[in-house]
C-alpha cells in the first residue's frame, strides 16, 4: 500500500543525551540505548497489560525476550527514558523494509502524563534522522486520545491508510537529503 | 457446525487456511472456503485455489472451495446469510516490523458487518 508522507519536514529534534525535570519534578536522562536485554526485560516486565496496543509489548518473559531481540538488532534505533538509573521509558525505529522506519514508545504507567514521552519520541526522531532515516511512519488505536495527540504535536499526520488503527506518518528530511 | 473460512492470499489468510482446515476435520465441521479479492496480495484467486486445494488433500479432508468476486467484506456476510452458516473464520491480521498486530480492510468489514460469530485466527 502506498503511504503519503506530509511534505513539510518535521521537526527541528535534538539527538539524545538529553537531561530534564519532568512534571512530578523527576530527573529523567534520555539516552541512546546500547546496553544488554536485561535492563528492559525488567521494565516491560512492569508494564501494565492494560496499557499494551496493537499485541505488545508481549506478556511473559520468554516473549518479551524474543521481541526484544528484534528490536535491540543493530539495524534498529532504540531510546530511552531513565530515572534513578533504571529505563522507564523506550522508543524505538524499526525499519521496514522498504526505505521508511515503524516507530514505537512505551512509558510505564506511573511516568505518563508527565512530559516523557515527548521528550523521549522527539530525541527518538533526533536520532534517526542522524541515522539517516528520511521517513517514519506508526499506528494507532484510534480511542488512544493521548497518544495520538502525542503523535500529532511532534509532527505526525494522518495517512488516511489505517483501519481499526490510524495510520500517521512524518518526514524527517527533504527527499534524498539523507546522509 | 458450518464454517465458512475466508482467504485472499494474505500470509495471516494462509496460516488460517491450515489451521481451520484442521480444526473443521477434529471437529467435523462442515468447512467451505471462499476466495475473496484482496487487492494487497500478489497471489491470484486461481493461484490461492490451488494452494487450498492442496492444503485438503495433504490432510485428507473434503471441504468445499468457492471463489468469490467483488467487494470480499461484503461477498462474505452475504454468503455466510445466505448458505446459513454459524460462523464465519478469517486471518487474525497481519504483523508490523515492530510486532504490532494490524487488522485489514476485510476483516474490519466482516466483524462489524457480519450477522454471525467471526473468529480470527492466530
Amino acid at each position: 500500500m502506498t503511504r503519503e508522507y506530509p511534505d513539510t519536514v518535521a521537526g527541528p529534534y535534538n539527538p539524545p543525551p538529553s537531561e530534564f525535570e519532568d512534571r512530578e519534578g523527576r530527573d529523567i536522562k534520555v539516552r541512546r540505548y546500547d546496553e544488554g536485554i536485561e535492563p528492559l526485560v525488567e521494565m516491560y516486565q512492569a508494564f501494565k497489560p492494560e496499557d499494551r496496543a496493537q499485541g505488545i509489548p508481549p506478556t511473559k518473559e520468554p516473549q518479551i525476550r524474543n521481541w526484544l531481540e528484534q528490536l535491540l538488532d543493530d539495524d534498529c534505533v532504540n531510546v530511552v527514558a531513565c530515572h534513578d538509573g533504571s529505563p522507564v521509558g523506550h522508543a524505538i525505529l524499526v525499519p521496514d523494509g522498504e526505505d521508511a522506519s515503524e516507530l514505537a514508545i512505551f512509558v510505564l504507567r506511573e511516568y505518563q502524563g508527565a512530559g516523557i514521552g515527548t521528550e523521549l519520541i522527539e530525541h527518538l526522531l533526533g536520532a534517526g534522522r542522524t541515522e539517516g532515516i528520511d521517513r517514519v511512519w506508526l499506528t494507532v488505536e484510534r480511542w488512544n486520545t493521548p497518544a495520538v495527540a502525542l503523535y500529532r504535536k511532534v509532527g505526525f499526520v494522518s495517512t488516511e491508510n489505517g483501519n481499526f488503527e490510524l495510520e500517521m506518518a512524518a518526514r524527517l528530511t527533504a527527499d534524498g537529503e539523507a546522509s | 457446525m458450518k464454517t465458512l473460512l475466508g482467504i485472499g492470499g494474505s500470509d495471516d489468510s494462509l496460516y488460517a487456511l491450515e489451521v481451520a482446515i484442521d480444526r473443521a476435520k477434529e471437529a467435523g465441521d462442515d468447512l467451505t472456503i471462499a476466495i475473496v479479492e484482496n487487492p494487497e496480495t500478489s497471489l491470484t484467486q486461481a493461484e490461492i485455489r490451488d494452494r487450498a486445494t492442496e492444503a485438503l488433500s495433504d490432510v485428507d479432508f473434503d471441504a468445499e472451495v468457492t471463489t468469490l468476486s467483488g467487494h470480499p467484506g461484503s461477498q462474505l456476510v452475504e454468503l455466510a446469510e445466505r448458505g446459513s452458516f454459524d460462523r464465519i473464520v478469517l486471518g487474525g491480521g497481519e504483523t508490523s516490523p515492530l510486532g504490532k498486530v494490524q487488522l485489514g480492510e476485510i476483516s474490519e468489514f466482516v466483524i462489524l458487518n457480519a450477522q454471525t460469530t467471526v473468529t480470527l485466527i492466530r
